[in-house]
Parts: structure tokens; sequence; C-alpha cells
């Protein structure tokens, strides 16, 4: 038996989470297949199929896959999945929409959001939070898991595995369209894939003044983060927010500003190697996971910063 | 339109959580609870579709023992209608929660039902989407915006590029995220007004829903701590401890 691996992808660029959940799946005993879903996505195939110890790509080209809308991808996979032991997607919002749908339809119960793989049947994920950790064993015939992919590193390429095209005829009246989506144009490298973050909360006061976290992150090489509150206020766009609910991140370097360490922001990012924060509450509970505070107002710290680096 | 809120009983979202010492799980004794910040979301918006006269009906259904009785007047505070408690002892998954929804979507036929994202206790983010799929309805997941358009619904979500909108056709299943609205605190006329609207108490049996767990807790831990660092005196020796200490600039 095998497991199915469901690739995170854009339809013309492979996601980098597609590499990692390749590297959760060395904890299982199996072959690995990699299924791309999507329309007009060979460009992608070719991507999976160099990663490392893939040994079968399952391309699945149609319309109806283009947004990967929940309905389609569930119908697809329920398709595919008397072959495997296990499925495994990225715990994104692209995941986290379709996997339950599959398990729903598969009778079985799903796992969500793993950070450590014991054994075919045993997983470790955060509840509460990431405030405590569970390890648990499913005694399901087919494993249903999402991965946290901050937890896994991406595994090499050099790999040159088989891509097969596999029909789908979707049988399902249109009952969720696509109506359309604006996308956050950015130049910096993607939020869950940076080595390094700075991330402004609410004590930023004003979306123009992330202006001056950009001068900062241009020079490290950053992606730009916020709290639940600067996302709320309208500072910056919702798919900034790190946290519980937003992204989950763990770069090299994490720097906090203008945040005060809420448990559900600490959630999304205290899994970080370095964590500097910059605060001018010097009880504020960022403090508590930090490696480097430094107290005092943002608006003198962070023009200093910029310069000094 | 009749709308169903399904709304779960969770640890207040301001305690942190206690780790057992027998690793069996977190200590929930004389902790604070509170109805799951996304069900309040979810209950909030029923009232507002109300309100706005294109929602009849809100009724509010709670699976778990009868502490989720008080969570079900909290909603009906807020402006719901009627309550459903379905009284369990039982601990539910995500799977099980909804084929008990959906068989009691199958009794009330709500053209609507609104969930949370996700408990913040299990932090699955399962139901709304098993429950789409067992019951064939389309689902808006995350939702920030919805505006029914005669027997259409409008959902935009947050997803990790940005936003995206999608049309379902009702019957839907649509789950809230953080930014949808701002929950209105219950007046005290509400409070009062809540105690005496119906709650239907209905045992978990009449549902013939399989509650043999196949995911079993092992253990639970508590994640490696952090434990804080030092504080620097200004930039320069931050950056120092960056370049020379850290060694994660360069
Ligand atoms: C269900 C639920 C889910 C949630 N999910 C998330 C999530 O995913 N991510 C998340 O971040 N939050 C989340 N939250 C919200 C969380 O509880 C906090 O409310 C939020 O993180 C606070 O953001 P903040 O730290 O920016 O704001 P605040 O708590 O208001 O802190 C602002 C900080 O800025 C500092 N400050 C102000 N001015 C200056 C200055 N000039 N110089 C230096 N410092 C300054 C202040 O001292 C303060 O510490 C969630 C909450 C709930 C209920
Ligand atoms: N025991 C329950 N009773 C009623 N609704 C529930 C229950 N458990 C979960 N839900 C609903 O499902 C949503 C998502 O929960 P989950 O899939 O557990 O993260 C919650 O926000 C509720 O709306």
């Amino acid at each position: 038996m095998s497991i199915l691996i469901i690739a995170e992808h854009d339809n013309t660029q492979m996601k980098p989470e597609t590499g990692k959940l390749v590297q959760a799946a060395r904890g299982l005993s199996g072959e690995v297949h990699i299924l791309v879903a999507g329309d007009a996505c060979s460009a992608v195939c070719n991507e999976v199929a160099a990663l490392d110890d893939v040994a079968k790509v399952l391309q699945v080209e149609h319309a109806s896959l283009a947004h990967q809308l929940a309905e389609p991808m569930a119908e697809l996979v329920v398709g595919l999945a008397a072959d495997y032991t296990h499925i495994i997607a990225a715990a994104t919002t692209t995941g986290k929409n379709f996997m339950p749908r599959v398990a729903a339809l598969l009778d079985v119960s799903q796992i969500s959001d793993i950070i450590a793989i014991d054994n075919d049947n045993t997983f470790v994920r955060p509840i509460y939070a990431g405030n405590a950790i569970a390890t648990v064993t499913s005694s399901e015939a087919t494993h249903v898991l999402t991965v946290r992919t901050s937890a896994f590193n991406g595994v090499s390429t050099g790999g040159d595995a088989n891509i097969e095209k596999v029909d789908f005829n979707s049988e399902s009246p249109l009952k969720s369209q696509f109506v359309s989506v604006t996308q956050t144009e950015s130049e910096r490298p993607e939020l869950t894939a940076a080595n390094v973050v700075i991330s402004g909360g609410r004590g930023m006061q004003n979306g123009d003044n992330f202006a001056l976290l950009e001068g900062i992150a241009d020079k490290l090489g950053a992606a730009i983060g916020a709290s639940r509150a600067a996302v709320d206020a309208g500072f910056v766009p919702n798919d900034m927010q790190v946290g519980q609910t937003g992204k989950i991140v763990a770069p090299q370097l994490y720097i906090a500003v203008g945040i005060s360490g809420a448990i559900q922001h600490l959630a999304g990012m205290k899994d970080s190697k370095i964590i500097v924060a910059i605060n001018k509450d010097e009880e504020a509970p960022i403090f508590q996971v930090a490696d480097y505070g430094l107290v005092g107002d943002l608006f003198d710290i962070l023009p200093q910063l910029e310069q000094a680096l | 339109m009749k709308i169903l809120v399904p709304v779960k009983r969770v640890i207040d979202y301001n305690v942190k959580v206690r780790v057992k010492s027998d690793e069996s799980g977190v200590d929930l004794a004389n902790t604070k609870m509170a109805l799951n910040p996304f069900c309040e979301i979810a209950v909030e918006e029923a009232v507002r579709l109300k309100e706005k006269g294109i929602a009849t009906e809100v009724v509010v259904v709670s699976i778990g023992n009868k502490a989720c009785q008080e969570q079900i007047r909290t909603a009906l505070a807020l402006g719901a209608d009627r309550g459903v408690h379905i009284d369990t002892e039982c601990n539910l998954d995500s799977l099980m929660v909804a084929k008990i929804l959906a068989k009691l979507v199958e009794q009330e036929q709500p053209e609507l039902v609104l969930l949370g994202k996700q408990s913040i206790d299990s932090d699955n983010n399962q139901t709304g989407q098993m429950l789409g799929a067992l019951t064939n309805m389309p689902q808006g997941t995350f939702a920030s915006e919805i505006i029914v358009d005669g027997a259409r619904i409008q959902v935009t979500r947050e997803v990790d590029g940005g936003l995206q909108t999608l049309s379902l056709s009702l019957p839907a299943v649509i789950t809230t995220d953080l930014r949808l609205n701002e929950p209105r605190y219950a007046s005290l006329p509400n409070i009062m007004k809540a105690k005496r609207k119906p709650i239907a108490v209905m045992p978990v049996s009449e549902f013939n829903v399989d509650l043999t767990p196949k995911v079993n807790v092992v253990k639970v831990v508590t994640p490696p701590q952090r434990t804080s660092g030092i504080k620097v005196n200004d930039v320069a020796e931050l950056v120092d401890k960056l370049k020379n200490e850290a060694k994660v600039i360069s």
C-alpha cells in the first residue's frame, strides 16, 4: 500500500509545502505518490516529479479543479483513496478546506495539523493553541492527515518520478462557483517560507507605519507579518496574520514589533529559532519568549535598526 | 430562511491551560468556560441576517453534557430564537459531531448552517467541511463576508494568498473567520428574555451515530518551554548579538 500526498501549487508553480509533506511522509512505510490536481498544471508535475523519494506523480487536469475548490477536490481524492493507507495534505487554507470533506466521505476521523509522525498510526499534534501537545493513535484503515509544514524541512531534488495522467469527470452539479480572488501582491518571500519574519502589531498605529518595517525587511530579505489586532484594525491584509488562526511560522529569526504576545499570537511563532521583541512595555508577555528584548519606542528604534543593518 | 448555528462550549480564550501530571489530558476542573469565539461570530452573523429581514429563524445547537446549555443561553441572549441541546457525556470528535448535525439538518431543514471555523480547544477545523460532505451541501469556509443574493449566497473567504470569493447555491454550510463581524454584548433585558426562550433537550442516542472513538489519545504533554532570554540596551547591542551570538544575520 502507498501514501498519497496532495501537492500544494497554483497551477504554475509547486509550493514549498509539497516537499515538506514528502519529508513528513518519510516517517511512514509505503511508497509516496503525489497528486497534482489543477488545470494546465504540467509544469507543476515536472517540479514535483523531481522531488526525492517520489514513486509516482498523478496529474489530474480539469477546469473544475482550477481553484482546488473543496467539492471537486474531495470527489477526486475519494475516488483515488482505495489504493492508499495515508492521504496527506498541508494544513494551509487549501488543505484545511477540502481534507475534512475527504475524511467524512471516507467515513474516517481526520487528524489535523500534525507536527510529528511516530509510526504508521501514531501522530503528534498541538492542541489549545499549542499550549499542549497530544500524541494520538488511530485505528482507521485510511489515515487522513493534514500537516503543519513549518515543523518539517523540505526534501532535495534529483528524483525522476513517472508522471501518470488520470481522468477526472466531475459528476456533481456546480453548487459552488468561483467568483474572484484578490491576491496580495508582494515581492517579498512568503511568510511561511521566509528565513526572517518581521511582524508589526497594534503598536504600529496605522498601515502607513508598516513602511518602517519594510526598510528592515528589504535588508534582511524578510517577510512581513502582523498580529490579529493589526489586521483587524485594517493596517494590513488578512493573509499577513501570524497565530493560532493565522499562519504558523518558524523562521530562523522572528522580530515582533509593537506586539504584546497574546497566546494566540505566540501559537504562530514560538517555534522560531531566535525571537526578538521590540516593545515599550517592559512587562509585555512577548518578552517571556524573546531571546533578545529591546524595551523602547518602536518609532525611535526601527529607523536606528534599519541604519545599523 | 432558517439558519442553524452549531455552538461549542470551550475553555475561555484568555485562560492558559494546564496539562495534567498523568499526561492524560488538560485540566479543565474549575477553569472558566465560554462560547467558542468563532461560534459567537456565527451567532452574531445569523442574528444580523435576521435583523436585516433575510433570516426568519435562528436555531442554535450544542452537543455535549448539560453544562453546554449555558452556552446555548448565551447564544439566545445574543438574539437566537431557540436552542437544541443534544445531550451526551461522550468525548466526540469532529466526524461524530458532523454526523449528529447531519441528522439534525435532516429534521430541521435549514437553508444555511453557520459554524465556527475552528474550536479553540481541539483546533480541529473540520466539522463544517464534514457536515457539508455528509449533507452534500456546498461550503464556504473561513468567511469574512457573506451576502445573500436570492437563491445563492456569496462568500468572501480568508485564504493564504488573500481573499477568495465564491458563490454557493442554498442550502449551504459556512464557517466563520475572525473578521466576519464583531459580536455584540448581550444586554441585560436580552439576557432576561433568553431565560424564557425554549431549549429542546434530546439524548444523543436518538441520532443513532456510532460514538466509538477511532482516534485515541496516548498522552498529552506540555510543549518545550522557551526560556526568556536577555534584554539588550540598544540597537547596536541587538545587532551585535544577532550577528555574533545567534548568527542569524550576517
Ligand atoms: C479566537 C481567537 C483567535 C485569535 N487568533 C489570533 C492570531 O491568530 N494571531 C494573533 O496575533 N492574535 C490572535 N488573537 C488575538 C489575540 O488574543 C490578541 O488580541 C492580539 O494578538 C493582540 O495583538 P497586538 O499584540 O498587536 O495588540 P496589543 O495586545 O494591543 O499590543 C500592542 C503592543 O504594542 C506595544 N506598543 C504600543 N505602542 C508602542 C510603541 N510606540 N513602541 C513600542 N511598543 C508599543 C504595547 O506595549 C503592546 O504590548 C486571537 C484571539 C481570539 C479570541
Ligand atoms: N460539540 C459541538 N456542538 C456543537 N457544535 C460543534 C461542536 N463541536 C464543534 N462544533 C461546531 O464546529 C465548529 C468547528 O469545530 P472543529 O471542527 O471542532 O474545530 C465549531 O466552531 C462549532 O460551530
